[in-house]
């Protein structure tokens, strides 16, 4: 808008005079119509570009080279980290890790979070004290999180083990046991996160028409009907996004496997890197053994998969905004 | 918040760093500007971690050099606190004008004295190299002779141990008496069976990464040989090292506690460990561990397996990338100096590594009551002057008994057979030196 109220009075000035070459005003006037569009949107694609684009094009560079930090003279070596990178038995197991921790969160997650969006979703004394505590484990420092179940699940004087005891079951090595250590650091994440995905499928929940349900009652549906047949397929959508983005937060996992290390600080991710994660495995790389160029090549074959999941949810939300998500019976 | 997009920072946010690490390597090679004329206000940074007793001392120096003002950056965390200080190694800027080193991270510096000044040749000339002990000075000496650091503390190693548990299970508790099953690890190794039969499977000590550490460090030749390249596969003295700690292992002499985990923490309170390497300053971990209501039990005693042994202390280097290298490497050695370091000692208890300090009656007169009141200066001083000349530590050392050996251990006493983790620590020792 205020491109073109600064124009129009300009461009009528001009009109008068008939001048028969265009003045310094004129022509900077029409300059201001066709750059400054350009100039208002430029800030974000700056930033994008420094922030964003350079680094990222950058990290592809580096990461042909054999590159040491503080070496002056890295030597180009094409295509070999890549290639050392799919024949590295630590990055697969650190994959295979990642997508484990993220099976055991991910999956009990969303199931717990559908739940729970339904009961918080019935008529509650104090709902909205319900929904803040439901929430307030997202809002404790991760880092806090961390020490404290690593705490709880200590193999010989955790909590959790006095509790097995007591109980009369077997104690558990959440160190060294690979299924164990997964299985703490999900807990560990699902505390977090199932409260947040919950009040995200509630709010979708809510807005589901009341008229859809009453007409369902009428039919002589019951509640678990209500919920399996009109719920659910109407939480599709919300679903699917969750997934998506617990399915990204997953590759990602850091702090919680760092933390969880009884040695202090360490990357290792356990005596036999049972429970390491990708992006430990990067920042091992990069920043202990300073291998930069090796750690680019993660970073870049991490940023493939991210990609790849990004898409497949493109795909498949497209999808289901095509097809209406209840289906005529 | 988990969105795609955080997804690309992440991954931005990693290479981000990775840039700003290498973007500007290159730099810092220029020559020292000459020094402030006299009087001239002189800005110093000096960056420390932990705890290095330097609080009073700050503000004394400025009062003898009122054209000087320091500004002290702390870190709280040693480990940090080096990853950063490479990065701005390596940046080219950054670091502050005395920056703090530890030595189990000297390795990683030694390759790179080209970013460090030579203190011998710009340092005054009081800081000689007969100030310090003779291996702490030595041990910050690069191949080609450059001194990059004034040594300001160390951790000469002795003993300590549970004297109350060594009662019960038959064992001598006096100090002077139990100093023959420390002599060397032999002795050690085979009075920890004797006891674990005697406690009925009791531990012997905390965790098979802290013995063996220090077996490696007593050796002629480390994880890396004087070519700077990886010597752990056909050095028989590791090789030893390591069948005595896993054997050791094997007969439940180990509680198992990962060194400084929560659970070891917990260990000291509940008696897990008969015995523990033990390092000047590791007096006041056990102190705030074990607790009050352990106080008397524990005893600290003048001997270590296989002679002496060092674990710790610390290095002030002035980096090229000072501005002032001349007024930063004065600082750093009035502040190693032994009058001062004495007094960083009464401060925060970092034991010094000056030759005189070794002699102050502020030292040999410091007792400990919860160790029974024994003369612990005197007796640190002692296992300091047991300390043979300092091992060659190549580059990635300390990332190999971070990184290699201590994990791999940690899987032996996790049910990994020995073998088998013996090859998964040469196989990472390989990655690391790559």
């Amino acid at each position: 808008m205020t491109v073109l109220d600064k124009v129009a009075p300009e461009g009528s000035k001009a009109g008068e005079r008939v001048s028969p070459r265009p003045t310094f005003r004129h022509r900077l006037s029409r300059w201001d119509v066709k750059v400054s569009p350009y100039l208002y949107i430029a800030p974000f694609f700056i930033l994008f570009g420094i922030v964003g684009l350079f680094p990222l094009l950058y990290t592809a560079y580096v990461s042909l080279f054999k590159w040491k930090a503080g070496s002056d003279a890295p030597d180009f070596i094409g295509i070999d980290n890549y290639k050392d990178l799919f024949a590295d038995t630590q990055f697969w197991n650190a994959l295979t890790n990642t997508i484990s921790i993220f099976l055991l969160s991910s999956v009990p997650q969303l199931i717990i979070a559908v739940l729970l969006a339904a009961l918080l979703g019935a008529r509650l004394r104090g709902a909205t004290g319900w929904r803040v505590g439901i929430l307030l484990p997202y809002a404790a420092s991760l880092v806090a999180i961390g020490i404290i179940f690593a705490n709880l699940f200590g193999p010989k004087y955790g909590l959790i083990n006095g509790v097995l005891q007591t109980i009369g079951l077997d104690p558990v090595d959440w160190q060294a046991s690979r299924f164990g250590s997964h299985v703490a650091i999900a807990i560990m994440v699902n505390w977090r996160w199932t409260g947040y995905n919950a009040l995200i499928v509630l709010a979708a929940m809510q807005a589901i028409p009341k008229e859809l349900h009453e007409a369902a009652l009428i039919d002589g549906a019951g509640t678990w009907r209500r919920f399996f047949n009109v719920t659910l397929p109407l939480l599709k959508p919300t679903l699917i996004f969750v997934t998506i983005t617990s399915t990204i937060g997953g590759l990602q996992i850091f702090t919680e496997p760092k933390l969880f290390d009884a040695m202090p600080g360490s990357n290792n991710g356990g005596s036999t890197n049972q429970f390491q994660t990708v992006t430990l495995y990067l920042y091992q790389t990069a920043f202990q053994n300073a291998s930069l160029g090796y750690a680019s090549a993660i970073a870049w074959v991490l940023f493939v998969i991210i990609l790849i999941i990004a898409l497949v949810n493109f795909f498949l939300t497209g999808r289901i905004a095509r097809t209406p998500a209840v289906k005529k019976k | 918040m988990r969105t795609i997009r955080n997804g690309l920072v992440l991954a931005l946010g990693i290479t981000m760093t990775a840039l700003g690490a290498t973007a500007c390597s290159g730099g810092g090679e220029n020559n020292p500007p000459a020094a402030a004329a006299p009087n001239e206000h002189v800005d110093l940074t000096l960056a420390t971690f932990t705890e290095f007793g330097y609080e009073a001392l700050i503000p004394e120096y400025e009062r003898l050099h009122p054209n000087i003002k320091i500004t002290h950056r702390k870190t709280g965390q040693g480990g940090p606190y080096h990853e950063d200080l490479v990065t701005k190694l390596a940046a080219g800027s950054g670091l502050a004008d005395v920056t703090a080193l530890e030595e189990g991270h000297l390795s990683d510096f030694m390759d790179k004295g080209s970013k460090f000044n030579d203190l011998s040749k710009i340092g005054p000339a009081d800081a000689s190299p007969d100030r310090w002990l003779n291996w702490k000075y030595e041990a910050a000496k690069t191949k080609d002779g450059k001194v990059i650091g004034y040594g300001t503390d160390i951790g000469p190693l002795a003993m300590c141990y549970r004297k109350d548990m060594f009662k019960a299970a038959g064992l001598p508790d006096d100090p002077e008496a139990v100093k023959p099953l420390f002599a060397t690890w032999d002795s050690y190794f085979a009075a920890g069976a004797d006891f674990v039969k005697k406690s009925g499977g009791k531990a012997w000590f905390d965790s098979a990464a802290q013995n063996f550490n220090s077996m490696v460090n007593q050796l002629p030749q480390g994880y890396i040989g004087s070519d700077d390249k990886l010597a752990v596969e056909n050095n028989q003295g590791i090789k030893d090292a390591w069948a005595k700690v896993t054997d050791a292992v094997a007969k439940g002499e180990s509680a198992k506690l990962t060194a400084f985990s929560n659970e070891w923490n917990t260990g000291f309170a509940q008696g897990a460990f008969a015995t523990k390497v033990c390092p000047a300053w590791m007096l006041g971990v056990i102190k705030e561990h074990a607790g009050p209501a352990n106080a008397g039990k524990w005893a600290v005693t003048a001997a270590f397996p296989g002679g002496g042994g060092n674990w710790g202390g610390s290095y002030l280097t002035v980096p090229t990338q000072s501005k002032h290298p001349k007024e930063a490497a004065e600082l750093a050695a009035w502040l190693t100096a032994p009058e001062q370091q004495i007094k960083a000692f009464q401060a925060k208890g970092t034991f010094p590594s000056q030759v005189k300090a070794l002699t102050d009656p502020a030292l040999l007169s410091k007792t400990d009551d919860y160790f029974g009141g024994t003369k612990v200066g005197e007796l640190f001083a002692e296992q300091a002057k047991k300390v043979q000349k300092p091992q060659y530590k190549g580059p990635g050392d300390g990332q190999i008994q971070e990184n290699a050996s201590s994990p791999a251990l940690q899987a032996v006493e996790q049910g990994k057979p020995a073998a088998e983790a013996w090859q998964q620590m040469v196989d990472a020792a390989k990655k690391i030196t790559r």
